[in-house]
C-alpha cells in the first residue's frame, strides 16, 4: 500500500537538494540559513515520525529563530532571461500547458476512478490519503514528461524549484505552524472561552439578532483561528445548536450549512488562512503581503450579509 | 472560567498589525498561551512539535514547485499571456469572471484540487489576467498590477470556497454532519450541500460585480478615481 509516509521521503529528498544547493549557492548571502532552513524541514520529513514530540517542538523552535532572525536571503540560481522565454514559447507554443494539467488532472481523475470503480478495492493508497498520493504521482509523472521533452540540464528543475521556494520563503511552513498553534488553543481551552462569552450576549426573544451574533461568532471566531473548521463545533455548541435550532425552532440543515459559509467569510479576511492569504501574495510576488486580502475584503462583508439573510429567511420564515 | 489564554489571541492579532515575523507571532502566541493556560513549558514545546508533524502533509505540496519552475524557464507565462492576446474581446474582468465560474463549477463536482496558487494562479491565471489589463487599459503602474495580481488569487479563493461545499463528499459538510448528529439530529450530506447554492449564487453575482467594476476602474486615468 501507498501511505502518505512515501511522499514524505519525497518531500525529504527535494527539501534536502534545496538544502544541499542553497549551502553551494555562494551568490546568496544568506546560503547558511537558507540551507539550515530547508534542511531541517528535510529532516522533518524524514525523521518527523521517528523523533520525540519534544524534538520535534525543538525543530520547530529552530525553524521560527531562523526566520525571526531574518537569516533566510532569496537566491538567484542562473535560468532564461525574458526574451529567450519569449523565443521558447513562440517555439513550444501551447503544447506548454499540457504538463502544467498534467498534476490536477492525474489527481482529479484519479480520485475519482479510486473511488467510483472497482479499483477502489484493491487498497492502492492509505485512505482517505488518495488525493494527496496521486497529486505526487501526478508530479512525477509531469516531471518526467518536461524531463523527456524539454531535455533541461540536469540540476534545472530542482534550481529552477529552489528559486520560487526562496520566494516564497518562511511563508511556506506558515500553513502548518498554524496548525500547530491551533492545537495548542485547543489544549488550552481558547474555544471553549469564545464560545461561553458568545453564548452569554444572547438577548431574550430576537430570533434576528441570534442569527446576527452566531454568524457574527462564526466569521470573528474563523479570523482568529484562521479556520472555520475550528470555529464551526465551538459556534454550534454554544448558539447554533441551543438557541437557534432548540429554542427558536430553526431548520438545521440551513443553520449548519449556511453558518459554515459565513465563517468561510472570515477566511477570507485573515491573515491567519496563510495557505490562502499570506503564502499567494509571497508567490505573486506582491509588495504587500496583505495584498490578496485587501481584495478580498469587498467581497466578504456583503457576501456575510447575504449568509444572515438565507440563514433568517430560510432557516426561519420560510420554515415555520 | 480562565479567560487569561485569550491574551495570545491578542497577542497575535498585536504581532500580525505590527508586521513582526508571522512565524515569530505564532510561536510566542502559541507558548503565551499555553503557559496562561497552565501547561508547563515541556507540555506546550511538546504539543506544538506533535502538531507540527502531524500537519506535515500541508508543507509537503511544494513538491510541485520543480515541475512549474522548469515550465517557467521555457516560457509558460509568456504562453499565458500570448494566449490571452490572441482571444479578441478578452478583458480581465471577463477573463476573472469566467474562471470564478469554472472554479465554482468544478469545486462543486468535487475537482478542488484542479486549481489553486502554486499550480493556476502563478504560472496562469496571474500572467493572462495582467495581459488581458494591458490589453485594455495600455501600460499599468505598478500599484495597478499588484491590484490585478492581488485579485486573480482572491478569485481562486472565493471561487473554491463558495464552490466546494456544494459537493457533498467533503470535509466541512462531513464536519456540519457529525457535530449535529452528536446533538441529535440526523442530517444528510445531500441536504447540507443543497443549502450551500444560495450563497454560491450570491458569491458569484458580488464577486462577478466587482471584478467587472474593478476592471471599469482600472481604465480611468490615476487621479480621477478621487473626484
Amino acid at each position: 500500500m501507498i501511505t502518505l509516509e512515501w511522499l514524505y521521503v519525497l518531500a525529504g529528498i527535494v527539501f534536502a537538494m534545496w538544502a544541499i544547493l542553497s549551502l553551494r549557492d555562494i551568490t546568496n548571502g544568506k546560503r547558511f540559513g537558507n540551507a539550515a532552513f530547508w534542511g531541517l524541514l528535510s529532516v522533518s520529513f524524514f525523521l518527523g515520525g521517528q523523533l520525540s514530540d519534544f524534538a520535534n517542538g525543538v525543530l520547530v523552535l529552530a525553524l521560527v529563530g531562523i526566520a525571526g532572525a531574518g537569516w533566510l536571503g532569496r537566491s538567484d540560481p542562473p535560468t532564461t532571461g525574458l526574451t529567450e522565454r519569449l523565443g521558447l514559447s513562440e517555439a513550444l507554443g501551447n503544447r506548454l500547458f499540457l504538463p502544467a494539467l498534467i498534476i490536477p488532472l492525474t489527481a482529479v481523475i484519479g480520485t475519482v476512478l479510486y473511488n467510483y470503480t472497482p479499483l477502489g478495492e484493491t487498497g492502492l493508497f492509505e485512505d482517505r490519503r488518495e488525493t494527496l498520493i496521486l497529486f505526487g504521482i501526478g508530479v512525477l509523472f509531469a516531471l518526467g514528461v518536461c524531463l523527456a521533452w524539454l531535455r533541461p540540464p540536469l540540476l534545472a528543475p530542482i534550481e529552477e524549484g529552489r528559486r520560487l521556494m526562496d520566494s516564497i520563503g518562511w511563508a511556506a511552513v506558515l500553513p502548518q505552524m498554524l496548525a500547530a498553534l491551533g492545537g495548542v488553543f485547543a489544549l488550552a481551552g481558547v474555544g471553549e472561552v469564545i464560545g461561553e462569552i458568545a453564548g452569554g450576549v444572547i438577548p431574550e426573544n430576537s430570533i434576528f439578532i441570534a442569527v446576527v451574533i452566531f454568524a457574527l461568532g462564526m466569521a470573528f471566531f474563523t479570523i482568529i483561528m484562521g479556520n472555520a473548521f475550528a470555529a464551526f463545533p465551538v459556534m454550534a455548541a454554544a448558539i447554533g445548536i441551543p438557541v437557534l435550532v432548540e429554542q427558536y425552532g430553526g431548520n438545521p440543515a440551513v443553520i449548519g450549512a449556511v453558518g459554515m459559509l459565513a465563517g468561510f467569510c472570515g477566511t477570507l479576511c485573515t491573515p491567519m488562512a496563510a495557505n490562502f492569504n499570506i503564502v499567494p501574495a509571497a508567490l505573486l510576488e506582491l509588495k504587500d503581503q496583505y495584498g490578496v486580502i485587501r481584495q478580498q475584503i469587498g467581497t466578504a462583508m456583503p457576501l456575510w450579509l447575504c449568509n444572515v439573510a438565507i440563514i433568517y429567511i430560510a432557516g426561519f420564515l420560510l420554515w415555520s | 472560567m480562565n479567560y487569561w489564554p485569550l491574551a495570545g489571541i491578542a497577542l497575535v492579532v498585536l504581532g500580525f498589525a505590527l508586521r513582526f515575523n508571522p512565524l515569530l507571532v505564532v510561536a510566542v502566541a502559541a507558548i503565551a498561551t499555553g503557559l496562561l493556560a497552565g501547561l508547563d513549558v515541556v507540555a506546550v514545546i511538546e504539543a506544538l512539535g506533535k502538531t507540527f508533524n502531524d500537519n506535515r502533509y500541508i508543507s509537503v505540496t511544494w513538491i510541485i514547485l520543480p515541475v512549474i519552475g522548469l515550465l517557467e524557464r521555457y516560457g509558460l507565462q509568456q504562453r499565458a499571456r500570448a494566449l490571452i492576446e490572441g482571444v479578441r474581446g478578452a478583458t480581465m474582468g471577463r477573463l476573472l469572471v469566467l474562471y470564478l465560474l469554472f472554479r465554482q463549477v468544478t469545486a462543486a463536482l468535487g475537482m478542488k484540487d484542479i486549481g489553486g496558487h502554486p499550480q493556476t494562479v502563478r504560472p496562469l491565471v496571474a500572467p493572462m489576467a495582467e495581459a488581458a489589463a494591458l490589453k485594455t487599459h495600455g501600460e499599468l503602474d505598478e500599484d495597478s498590477r499588484e491590484k490585478v495580481k492581488g485579485m486573480s488569487a482572491a478569485t481562486d479563493n472565493v471561487g473554491l470556497f463558495f464552490g466546494e461545499d456544494i459537493f457533498f463528499a467533503i470535509a466541512s459538510i462531513l464536519l456540519i454532519q457529525g457535530v449535529f448528529e452528536s446533538y441529535g439530529y440526523p442530517l444528510t450530506p445531500l441536504q447540507l450541500s443543497l443549502w450551500a447554492i444560495p450563497t454560491a449564487i450570491c458569491a458569484f453575482l458580488i464577486h462577478g460585480g466587482r471584478l467587472l467594476a474593478f476592471d471599469r476602474r482600472l481604465g480611468r486615468p490615476a487621479g480621477k478615481e478621487r473626484t
